[in-house]
């Protein structure tokens, strides 16, 4: 029988443990998380990437949910464990599970530091610790009002670029008097504020807060001396506390975090504990290279594989500021017993500092030129005797043995064993044997198969080092993105060559750009269709079998298998006719589930393939036709009641909409396009998170576009303010028409317009009154092929064979 | 081996598939550009897609619901996902499909 493995927590150090489990035993125990946060596993050390922009918080998940299906974990999300019996041997949830083990690790982390002043509970006080921080902080940064960030430590530092980033004004309050003193010496701490002030940011070194005030909400932070910081936002980062009160409760041996053996084991031989929670020979850790240290070492004494033992090591510290390069490592305190070499240059900024002890590197402080870090790093850890090379040793490892100072031949020099990303343990032979033996050549797979660079990624610029080294000229960073594997060009390059060649078919696409596979993959031809539909809308011949389910079938498909039908509802308005209409069919067809989507339309879900021609039938007797709810195209048009009903709204947005609308369906388009059109500025139909969107104004119509609402949160772009509707419809058709020819497949607008510039932008379709008519000519154009209903061409028997088994095996039938 | 047939080759788009019900589940039937013909079970190891409604490559099909990629040769995953989807024996005579089933579609009796 297998045993229950129960893990409390769900951080990144339980998610590499599992990992290495599932690799070394894969089926030895029945596992079950309960997680606190009502989410997957994600890289809590990239939260500052996620809050300064840089990075979105899908980018980030670890395992998806996907990932526990597949390996068969239950996963309770927002479930926290609150009590764990050692005699019964289970646990219990806040919301009342209860789950037997047989083995318990836990991982419960830890909690911010809160200071204790009076104020500290006030609305608009937070700290940084999970993504609720970031997403509180992404809230009151839409203010861009200010903001104090208590703590000039790593997190306080990240934390206070990013709100920045943002558009807040940021000040930091440190108690000590130099920044993240834990990390640097004071000279280092100096150019760091001097880097930190550069950036427009405050600092305020020798700050102790005496209290937050403010009057139901944070308006400021008091310091001792009577100063009054005002804020609207205060950001309390100074520091962490193992998170041990359910160990403590359970009566496990707690010192400042949960007691552990060497193997992760506390007192109870049926008891870990790993993480930030743990305590193992005497320290506690917060960097994520002795996490998954700890995760190694736990997962092979549950596996009881091996005799992994956790040992300590001094773990570099990065700071993850873009354009802010800081790296040190070890012990670099004063001291008699001591010598230090250092270098200072003033004017480019750079301060190194190397701190011997009898030959022997024990500390090293970086700044503004980190590159040698892993090498100064690499003969720490060997304990290299450095007399021989001392007279050159802070230039770096490319003054030594009159090497050349080129970058490659420093990391080509690297011993096979150097340490290249510090919180995976990776270290150089590893990633080129690799590289070399599964052939790989671009970053992201190697990320995927050494885990390389795959956490806070500072050591991208090594691994693409070693990348080049392996694979020589082959390998070219900077290169192109292909559009998948059966080609070497990307999307732009076909897309011109298709125009310049005159390329009309997929076949000939492929023939003439030296596609490598015979027929191209589900990545490819589905772009290519497109591209061709967009570019020879009269001459193409859209192929289907070139597109996905949903567009092949003009459905949506579910989980199950069953279908979704979304019919058009012309800005969001319908009727008593349309609505009987819609429940007549849900009845007819026994369709389980009726949803009111967030495009003002109504969704019929879990309708049987078979049935879909059937339904159709039946909406477009009522006049009906298809949503497109499926398409890479135009979806809907969402509007308010503008002047029609609306006290307030200034022009007849419902009727701006419903036009737009029915001049543009049926477009295709390289990814969905949803618009909104509102009838004030009070944008009750949410437009300025849409692709393209309409507020009605006195003066006319303010224009807007590349908003976003999904994986990202974007507000519109201004494309510019016109008077009359018919410039307002000509504006948006000539944006669409330029999107539809320029952007890449699966490329959403504000993804494109962003990448070309919004400028580029509003030259081609507002200034350039030729360009834009020649847009919208294009566009219309090509609306007289596309502008059908597909749902009634498939009532009269288009693709018959796409709805029906080809045949049925019945027993009877087999019998004869 | 029990055949039976299931109708033409024509009933099957190039690069396309369709699918055939029969009493030990959902059968896809795919049909390659150069006409080769596949049979598999319709069904992804991941999670349960319905494989005929993918799009169809090469000799692969890549499955709708999360794009996993099969070979309708083999029947394995490609790529670096892992699993693999019961084949089927096919014979194409004078253009019509005929699909073997190793257990007769007897009803128990």
């Amino acid at each position: 029988m297998t045993e229950k493995l129960v893990i409390i927590g769900n951080g990144m150090a339980p998610g590499r443990m599992l990992e290495h489990l599932l690799e070394a035993a894969p089926d030895r125990y029945g596992i079950t998380i309960f997680n606190a946060e009502p989410r997957v596993n994600y890289d809590r050390i990239m939260l500052s990437p996620v809050l300064s922009g840089e990075k979105s918080f899908e980018e980030i998940v670890i395992h998806g949910d996907g990932w526990y299906v597949a390996n068969n974990i239950m996963l309770y999300k927002g479930h926290k464990i609150v009590a764990i019996d050692r005699e019964a041997k289970t646990v219990t949830s806040d919301h009342g599970v209860t789950e037997p083990y047989d083995k318990l690790m836990i991982a419960t982390g830890s909690v911010p530091f809160i200071i204790p002043v009076p104020g500290n509970d006030l609305p608009g006080v937070l700290t940084y610790r999970d993504l609720d921080d970031v997403n509180a902080m992404l809230l009151a940064a839409q203010s861009r009002q200010t903001a104090v960030v208590i703590g000039g430590g790593l997190l306080g530092l990240e934390a206070a670029a990013g709100l920045k980033e943002r558009g807040m004004e940021v000040t930091v309050l440190h108690v000590m008097p130099t920044l993240m003193e834990r990390q640097l010496d004071p000279a280092a701490g100096y150019l760091l504020q001097r880097a930190v002030e550069a950036r427009g940011i405050k600092v305020v070194t020798r700050a102790n807060t005496k209290q937050i005030v403010g009057n139901g909400k944070v308006e400021g932070v008091e310091l001792d001396d009577g100063t009054i910081i005002p804020a609207t936002l205060v950001v309390m980062a100074v520091g962490i506390r193992p998170n041990v009160t359910l160990a403590k409760e359970a009566g496990l041996t707690v010192n400042r975090g949960i007691v552990t053996d060497d193997r992760m084991r506390t007192l109870d031989p049926d008891i870990f504990a790993l993480g930030e929670c743990a305590e193992v020979g005497g320290h506690v850790y917060g960097l994520v290279a002795p996490l998954y240290q700890m995760a190694r070492v736990a997962a092979a004494a549950l596996a009881e594989t091996g005799e992994d033992l956790f040992a300590h090591a001094d773990t570099p510290t990065k700071l993850k500021v873009t354009g802010i390069d800081l790296y040190s490592v070890g012990d670099f305190a004063d001291g008699d017993d001591r010598e230090e070499i250092v270098l200072r240059d003033a004017a480019a900024g750079v301060y190194k500092r190397v701190v011997l002890k009898d030959d022997r590197i024990i500390g090293t402080v970086l700044f503004g030129e980190t590159t040698d870090g892993a090498w100064f790093t690499d003969l720490q850890k060997k304990q290299t005797d450095v007399s021989q090379m001392r007279d050159t040793l802070i230039f770096g490892q490319a003054f030594q043995g009159g090497a050349s100072a080129d970058p490659l031949a420093a990391v080509a020099a690297l011993a096979d064993d150097a340490e290249i990303c510090g919180c995976n343990g990776v270290c150089k032979s590893k990633i080129v044997s690799t590289i070399t033996s599964r052939g790989l050549t671009t970053l992201d797979d190697v990320r995927a198969h050494t885990k390389a660079s795959a956490s806070c990624g500072t050591c991208t610029g090594l691994v693409e080092k070693l990348m080049q080294l392996s694979l020589g000229d082959s390998y070219n960073p900077a290169a192109v993105q292909p559009m998948c594997s059966c080609t070497e060009l990307g999307h732009d390059e076909v897309r011109r060559l298709i125009k310049a060649k005159g390329l009309k078919t997929i076949p000939a696409v492929m023939q003439e750009l030296e596609w490598k596979t015979s027929c191209g993959c589900a990545k490819c031809r589905p772009a290519l269709n497109y591209y061709l539909v967009a570019d020879w809308p009269d001459e193409y011949a859209d192929d289907y079998q070139s597109r996905f389910i949903n567009e092949r079938v003009h459905a949506n498909i579910q989980k199950d298998g069953t279908y979704s039908v979304v019919p058009r509802m012309w800005g969001g308005v319908t009727s008593s006719k349309e609505l009987r209409a819609i429940a007549n069919v849900v009845d007819k067809f026994a369709i389980p589930t009726v949803k009111v989507t967030g495009g003002q339309r109504i969704d019929m879900l879990g309708i049987k393939k078979e049935d879909l021609p059937a339904v159709w039938a039946d909406l477009g007797q009522a006049g009906f036709v298809s949503g497109h709810a499926y398409a890479k195209g135009l979806r809907t048009v969402k509007t308010c009641v503008g002047s029609d009903w609306c006290r307030f709204g200034t022009r007849d947005s419902t009727g701006l909409g419903i036009r737009i609308e029915k001049f543009m369906w049926g477009s295709w388009t390289p990814a969905k396009v949803k618009m909104a059109v509102s009838g004030c500025p009070r944008n009750c139909a949410e437009a300025t998170c849409k692709d393209v969107g309409v507020i009605c104004v006195d003066s006319g119509f303010e224009i807007h576009f590349a908003g976003a609402a999904g994986l990202d949160i974007k507000g519109t772009e201004v494309l510019g303010l016109v008077k009359t509707e018919d410039e307002a419809l000509e504006a948006i058709v000539a944006l669409t028409q330029m999107y539809r020819e320029q952007a890449r497949y699966l490329e959403r607008i504000y993804k494109w317009a962003k990448r070309i510039g919004y400028d580029e932008v509003r030259r081609q379709v507002l200034d350039d009154v030729e360009r834009r008519k020649a847009y919208y000519d294009r566009f219309v154009y090509s609306q007289q092929f596309a502008q059908v209903d597909p749902w009634s061409q498939r009532v009269s028997g288009k693709d018959k064979h796409e709805f029906q088994p080809m045949a049925a095996l019945s027993l009877q039938q087999a019998a004869e | 081996m029990n055949w039976h047939e299931i109708g033409s080759i024509e009933d099957i788009p190039a690069r396309g598939a369709r699918c055939v019900t029969t009493p030990q589940g959902r059968i896809g039937v795919f049909r390659t550009a150069d006409n080769e013909i596949y049979a598999m079970e319709d069904h992804c190891p991941h999670r349960g897609g319905p494989l005929s409604q993918g799009i169809v490559h090469g000799a692969s099909v890549t499955c709708p619901l999360h794009n996993w990629v099969f070979s309708l040769e083999t029947g394995m995953a490609l790529g670096a996902d892992e699993g693999s989807v019961k084949t089927m024996p096919v014979q194409v005579v004078d253009g019509r499909i005929l699909l073997g089933f190793e257990r007769p579609l007897m009803a128990a009796e």
